[in-house]
């Protein structure tokens, strides 16, 4: 909850981000410590400052006071392709311009690692390892502009696997996915974690119900400022929900996993 | 490199070969492999190696230059409409060009003309970056485009206008279409160092561009310093670009058509078609080159008019082919 006191720790922290467009504040000293080992959602309203926040913890963005560390480095004094092989960072409804093949597309995760003279045999063996992990090896040589959506967001998460990061942090990777292809792609960020607990993610989400069945820890952030911060029975309370975001919702610990339930609107 | 791409690489190269050997020998006098050996009192031996090997080896420098730049352009704003032609880089290059004919600085150094030129271009692809944005899309682009060639032409226009005689404005003219024909070995010295220098830098590129398929945030995030590769690029294309429209006049197409040509066969990443772009590139501008100088007209027809002839249609029909994407 608090910063990384003397900034020495292994993670990601922030410290006292604070940043404002044209006056108006949009995140206000947000002090946070992403722990190895765990997915962390962050999740909120619709302008709570989230994507905000993922860019300057990606080093996107520079806050207007306050730093972000990794490893209890200011993240913006690393070099930037040392930051790149560090953070994999898949942003909101990424952009491929030209029809590549999906193993082309997912060499490109390989480019703060390669030489000049193109990818190694340590580079192509990443590129199958992160196709293989997300059951893409028979699509290797697809064009991705054939590709399904949900194929497409794999493809996009191979990209980032094949770079080998110590931290993946993906803004509403789960967005335009159907329900299936959602749990698989939860499936991906909990094995990331699960495989290496050197490792962490830490991603946005809009649906609450998969930030609690996916998430160790939820942080809840409304109008720039963490109003919740726990495990998803600690930060998805009624209280939170109904000051972030006016709804009634229920936050169950069911024997099938957790489920979330949205009652209704709250009249103000 | 994948072996796909050193096939098409070892490919272009023999074509090039080819083309080179068939350069030299063709032209209003033919000359075959025995006039090489023949010494120089055969008057065919002049032909070749005054004015056949200049040409040939300008037809690759101002090919290879067009080519690369042209993958280079497309490369970075994502969009193979993106060529320097269309884009104005060439036209700003011709402007630069025709103030030191308009202002008769050409004649005070030979590389006056090509300094310019370069000076011209670069001020074209840093307008270009301007104009555009750092997020330009595929529309901002060709707009910017759009305005710079209708200052570059406006100028170029105003110095035919002002032009002290009749003399000047039919030299401004004759350069300005565009054509490799009596080049000499003092062309190639001058652009050859632009060109060379200028090439090695957009083939630095090929990494940047090709986390740029990712989008600007895609390739801020893979480590890439875009303002580096925005200062290089405007260096490469204006040192490329540059030079080969200040020995050889305006020759347009070349970019837009080459990496077109070569997307289906070597594939879409960017950095993968830099290489090819630039062998392909020379082997079009030669065998244009030949082609002209083997039809049979009282006058040659001029490089960059059959280029333009030809370039014309091509993007008329990539443009449709493309229609929906552009919307």
């Amino acid at each position: 909850m608090t910063g990384s006191g003397l900034g020495l720790g292994a993670g990601l922290s922030a410290d006292s981000v604070a940043i404002a467009f044209d006056g108006r504040a949009v995140l206000g000293g947000i002090s946070l410590t992403f722990r190895p080992g765990e997915v962390t959602a962050i999740v909120g309203p619709n302008g709570a400052g989230k994507s905000t926040l993922l860019a300057c913890l990606v080093g996107l963005r520079k806050p207007g006071s306050g730093v972000v560390r990794l490893d209890g480095q200011p993240i913006l004094s690393l070099p930037p392709r040392d930051r790149a092989r560090r953070i994999g960072f898949l942003p909101q409804s990424p952009e491929i311009a030209w029809g590549l093949e999906v193993e082309v597309l997912v060499g490109l995760g390989r480019i703060p690692h390669a030489g000049a003279g193109g990818l190694s045999a340590a580079d192509n063996a990443a590129v199958a390892q992160a196709l293989a992990a997300t059951d893409l090896a028979a699509f290797a040589r697809r064009d991705v502009t054939t590709l399904s959506g949900g194929e497409r967001a794999r493809a996009l998460i191979a990209r980032v696997l094949a770079g080998q990061p110590r931290w993946l942090v993906a803004d509403e990777p789960l967005a335009g996915l159907d329900p299936g292809h959602q749990l698989d792609a939860a499936d991906l960020f909990q094995g990331f974690v699960r495989d290496d607990p050197g490792r962490g993610v830490v991603v946005t989400l809009h649906d609450l119900g998969m930030a609690a069945r996916i998430a160790h820890r939820i942080v809840v952030l409304a109008r720039g400022a963490i109003l919740a911060d726990g495990t998803p029975g600690e930060a998805l309370t009624p209280e939170v929900m109904a000051q972030a975001y006016g709804v009634d919702a229920r936050y169950h610990a069911g024997p099938g996993g957790p489920a979330f339930e949205l009652v209704g609107r709250l009249k103000s | 490199m994948t072996r796909r791409g050193l096939t098409v690489i070892a490919s272009l190269l023999l074509l090039l070969a080819l083309l080179s050997g068939l350069s030299v020998m063709s032209g209003k006098v033919w000359a075959p492999f025995s006039a090489w050996t023949a010494g120089s009192d055969d008057p065919r031996w002049a032909i070749i190696f005054e004015l056949r090997i200049p040409r040939t080896i300008l037809a690759v420098l101002v090919g290879g230059a067009l080519g690369l730049s042209g993958a280079s352009l497309q490369g970075y704003t994502r969009n193979p409409l993106a060529d320097p032609g269309v884009l104005g880089v060439s036209a700003m290059a011709a402007f630069g060009a025709v103030m030191t004919l308009y202002l008769g600085l050409s004649a005070s150094a030979p590389w006056v003309m090509a300094a310019a030129g370069m000076a011209g271009a670069m001020v074209g692809v840093a307008a270009l970056l301007g104009l555009a944005g750092t997020s330009g899309g595929m529309v901002t682009f060709i707009l910017a485009g759009v305005i710079l060639n209708t200052v570059a032409s406006a100028g170029v226009a105003l110095a035919l206008n002002l032009a002290p005689n009749a003399w000047a404005a039919q030299e401004i003219i004759d350069w300005l279409m565009g054509s490799l024909a009596d080049r000499s070995i003092l062309d190639v010295r001058i652009a050859a160092g632009p060109i060379v220098v200028g090439a090695l830098i957009l083939l630095s590129l090929g990494r940047a561009l090709d986390a740029l398929t990712l989008g600007e945030t895609g390739a801020r995030t893979l480590g890439i310093d875009l303002n580096r590769t925005r200062i290089l690029l405007a260096l490469g294309v204006g040192l490329t670009c540059g030079a080969s429209v200040a020995v050889t006049g305006v020759v347009s197409f070349v970019g837009l058509v080459v990496p077109h040509l070569l997307r289906p066969i070597v594939g879409e990443r960017p950095g993968a078609l830099l290489v090819p772009s630039a062998l392909g590139g020379a082997a079009l501008v030669m065998a244009a080159d030949i082609l002209v100088r083997l039809t049979p007209s009282a006058a040659e027809v001029k490089l960059g008019v059959a280029m333009a002839a030809l370039g014309g249609p091509f993007f008329l029909f990539m443009l449709v082919s493309m229609r929906r994407r552009l919307t």
